[in-house]
């Protein structure tokens, strides 16, 4: 099916900012389901609260928009509960690794078959700029006015020390890999975190004095590096892109079928 | 009468009992004192008839979890104490705006905060009522024994599934862990009130929010033929948010008459020698045994008392405790809180200034002494 | 395979935000904005049918039909 086939049209034009990455990643995986010719009837989309967690009303999938750092425990239920349904899960960084951060860890050390996609544009967009635990220190938000303190979360390290099965990161410049990811992770069997660097021009790019989206989404380019590059050796300071982490584990509604099955033998 | 339906068991085993009878499929929780036994039974009970049991990271996502196994199709349970439900309230709210059947077992122990976790309260009941934000309704169950905490845990399933609404059963801790004799029903003897399907066919415009004229809301499962959102925030008759004041207005009504224009249908309660009763004692979960306890003694030594046990607390059946108290000279009401329930009867009768409040809240059991007690001096007897 | 040829430079101008990343991003500086902030093809026999115009557009606005589409 065609992309458009996809998508709520009633709805767009949508509410994201102009030059808001967001948009990107939308395309990204309506992109990535229509190549994987998956049925709409198949997809639950969950997602919690925030500027992120709005892509849930523009799909035509199954969507549950939730609350606030709670979209992947609502999703275990959804999974566990119906295992052959196709759960995709995009959170903002705040939503994600904040208020939701308790929720990401046992997700991924359960290793249920869930595909979240952590939209990290480093702020609170829609409460209007505040930092998130991505922001990173030195870096300017509305409630860091003298510049943040706080240490930022590195999104893949956390994923992959929690235990997901698959980890992963680009950005909304490096479409075609973005892609390519994301249809990884969907067909991946069992908890898989995709982080995207994704631009938020009006307020984090707007504070720190980044430009425009195409100038935020140009450092994208500038400031990362294919995982093992010859680039990451000389300037430690770039930021890996591609699949960190994948490796089959058994996945946790398999794991919990066998555990019927014992039961119903009485063992 | 077959005896393997005859258990000696507590009423946390009760309620587990209660709820796989009911069709219970999915279950999410975290370990709290007094309510674990329910979910440490159920680790064992459900996977056996190929249902789903998850030990969740906190409380907040039992109850997310659960929600979301409903929105497939599933019966769905979490039980939790005190603590626990303080955390379940943003995603109880959630089920509520949502329209998601659930029940959720509190089995209470002493508040606030941290409390004393292996003794006994009734002190959640107005967190019940109003422990989530926003204007709402809310229906919760209680029972004092061991028959009826199987028969209410039955009768919440039931209403959670009619009403789309979360139900919240109010035991506490003495009930949960008391041990007593339960007869569990043959199958078919109680009800069963199954969820309400939607006979829209596939490509056809279904309507997920739109209630049909008698305030019920046919259903879709999640993975089915209709695609439609679900949303905290409120929402148009697809599901999809809206702030028009009239779409606005006009979901806070359907949610909060649903339950308050079926009160009567929810109410559960049991009466005892309330006929010619001039003293009434009014009581509900543990509390009401040492009641009825006070009664039965009473009686027989000539006293005209009854007792009125409220199964339904919420919404609470104020024409139902008005009428039943009509001709009583006064009203006592026994509960293990600073008189949670005795604001509402007040509340419902004419004569709020002849309601008093027999109560324990230093986690002791409330016993037919103690009420006898504060009988006397309600009664000008002395101490 | 054929090199793809172009057909048109499908845009949805309802759903333009004008935010220009395909503008800046096209590899032969084919697109341009209007007065009104809406992407236009300005050279468009240049366009070599990359479609990352069509990857990056956070609007869903913009799709470059080709021959091959049929």
């Amino acid at each position: 099916m065609a992309i458009k086939d996809y998508i709520r049209e009633r709805f767009f034009p949508h509410i994201w900012c102009p030059g808001c990455g967001h948009g990107t990643v939308l395309n990204s995986l309506l992109r990535t389901v229509s190549q994987l010719g998956m049925s709409r009837n198949e997809i639950v989309m969950v997602s919690g609260i925030g500027c992120s967690s709005r892509i849930s009303g523009y799909v035509d999938f199954h969507t549950l928009h939730t609350l606030h750092g709670r979209a992947l425990a609502f999703a275990t239920g959804v999974k566990l509960s119906r295992p052959e349904l196709n759960l995709i899960v995009p959170m903002g960084d705040g939503d994600a690794l904040a208020i939701g951060g308790n929720h990401f860890i046992h997700a991924a050390r359960r290793n249920i078959d869930l595909t979240a996609i952590v939209m990290n544009n480093r702020i609170y967009g829609m409460t209007g700029g505040q930092y998130s635990p991505l922001s990173g220190h030195g870096t300017l938000a509305t409630t860091a006015p003298y510049t943040n303190i706080d240490y930022a979360f590195d999104t893949v390290e956390l994923a992959t020390a929690a235990g997901a099965s698959f980890v992963a990161r680009s950005t909304t410049y490096h479409v075609q890999q973005l892609a390519k990811i994301l249809k990884q992770a969907i067909l991946h069997e069992g908890f898989s975190v995709v982080e995207v660097l994704t631009q938020c021009p009006t307020y984090f790019g707007r504070k720190n004095r980044l430009g425009s989206a195409a100038d935020m989404m140009e450092d994208y380019k500038n400031n990362t590096t294919p995982i093992g590059s010859k680039a990451k050796k000389e300037n430690p300071d770039l930021i890996e892109r591609g699949v960190f982490v994948q490796k089959e584990i058994p996945e946790y509604c398999s794991e919990y079928d066998k555990i019927i099955e014992r039961a119903m033998k009485g063992k | 009468m077959k005896t393997e339906n005859i258990k000696f068991i507590q009423g946390n085993e009760a309620c587990v009992e209660g709820a796989l009878y009911a069709g219970l499929d999915f279950f999410a929780g975290y370990p709290i004192t007094p309510s674990t036994e329910i979910a440490e039974l159920l680790s064992r009970r459900l996977p056996q008839k190929g249902g789903k049991f998850i030990q969740m990271e906190d409380e907040i996502a039992s109850m997310s979890a659960i929600i979301g196994a409903s929105l497939t199709g599933s019966k769905v349970m979490t039980a939790t104490s005190g603590p626990g439900f303080s955390l379940m309230q943003e995603a109880l709210g959630y089920a509520i705006m949502t329209e998601i059947p659930c029940v959720i077992v509190n089995v209470q122990r002493g508040g606030p905060s941290t409390g004393i976790p292996t003794h006994v309260s009734q002190g959640d009941v107005n967190q019940t009522r109003w422990g989530t934000h926003g204007d709402h309704a809310i229906v919760a169950l209680t029972a004092s024994n061991h028959q009826d905490v199987f028969e209410t845990t039955v009768e919440a399933f039931n209403i959670s599934e009619t009403y789309r609404t979360p139900v919240v059963l109010l035991y506490d801790e003495v009930v949960g862990h008391m041990r007593e004799r339960l007869r569990v029903p043959e199958t078919g003897e109680l009800p069963l009130a199954e969820r309400l399907r939607t006979s829209v066919s596939e490509g056809v415009d279904y309507h997920p929010y739109l209630p049909r004229e008698d305030g019920r809301l046919p259903m879709s499962d999640f993975g089915g033929v209709h695609r439609y959102n679900v949303t905290g925030l409120f929402h148009d008759m697809w599901g999809f948010p809206s702030d028009n004041p009239k779409v606005v207005h006009g979901l806070l009504r359907h949610l909060v008459d649903k339950i308050q224009n079926n009160v009567n249908q929810i109410a559960r309660f049991k009466e005892f020698y309330l006929e010619d009763a001039e003293c009434i004692l009014i009581s509900y979960g543990s509390s009401a045994r040492s009641a009825r306890h006070v009664v039965e003694y009473l009686r027989p030594r000539g006293e005209r008392i009854g007792l009125l046990e409220l199964q339904t607390l919420w919404p609470f059946p104020h024409d139902i405790v008005n009428e039943k108290c009509a001709n009583a000279k006064y009203m006592v009401v026994v509960e293990m809180n600073m008189g949670q329930i005795l604001r509402e009867v007040k509340r419902a009768v004419k004569n709020p200034e002849r309601v008093f409040l027999a109560n324990r809240i230093d986690g002791v059991f409330i016993a037919p002494r103690d009420i006898r007690d504060i009988l006397r001096i309600i009664q000008g007897k002395g101490v | 395979m054929a090199k793809p040829k172009l057909k048109a430079h499908v845009i949805n101008r309802e759903w333009c935000k004008g935010c220009g990343i395909c503008v800046h991003f096209c590899p032969k500086s084919v697109l341009e904005l209007d007065e009104a902030d809406k992407v236009f093809a300005a050279r468009r026999s240049d366009c070599i049918c990359c479609h990352l115009c069509e990857l990056r557009c956070p609007d869903l606005a913009i799709e470059i039909e080709t021959e091959q589409d049929g």
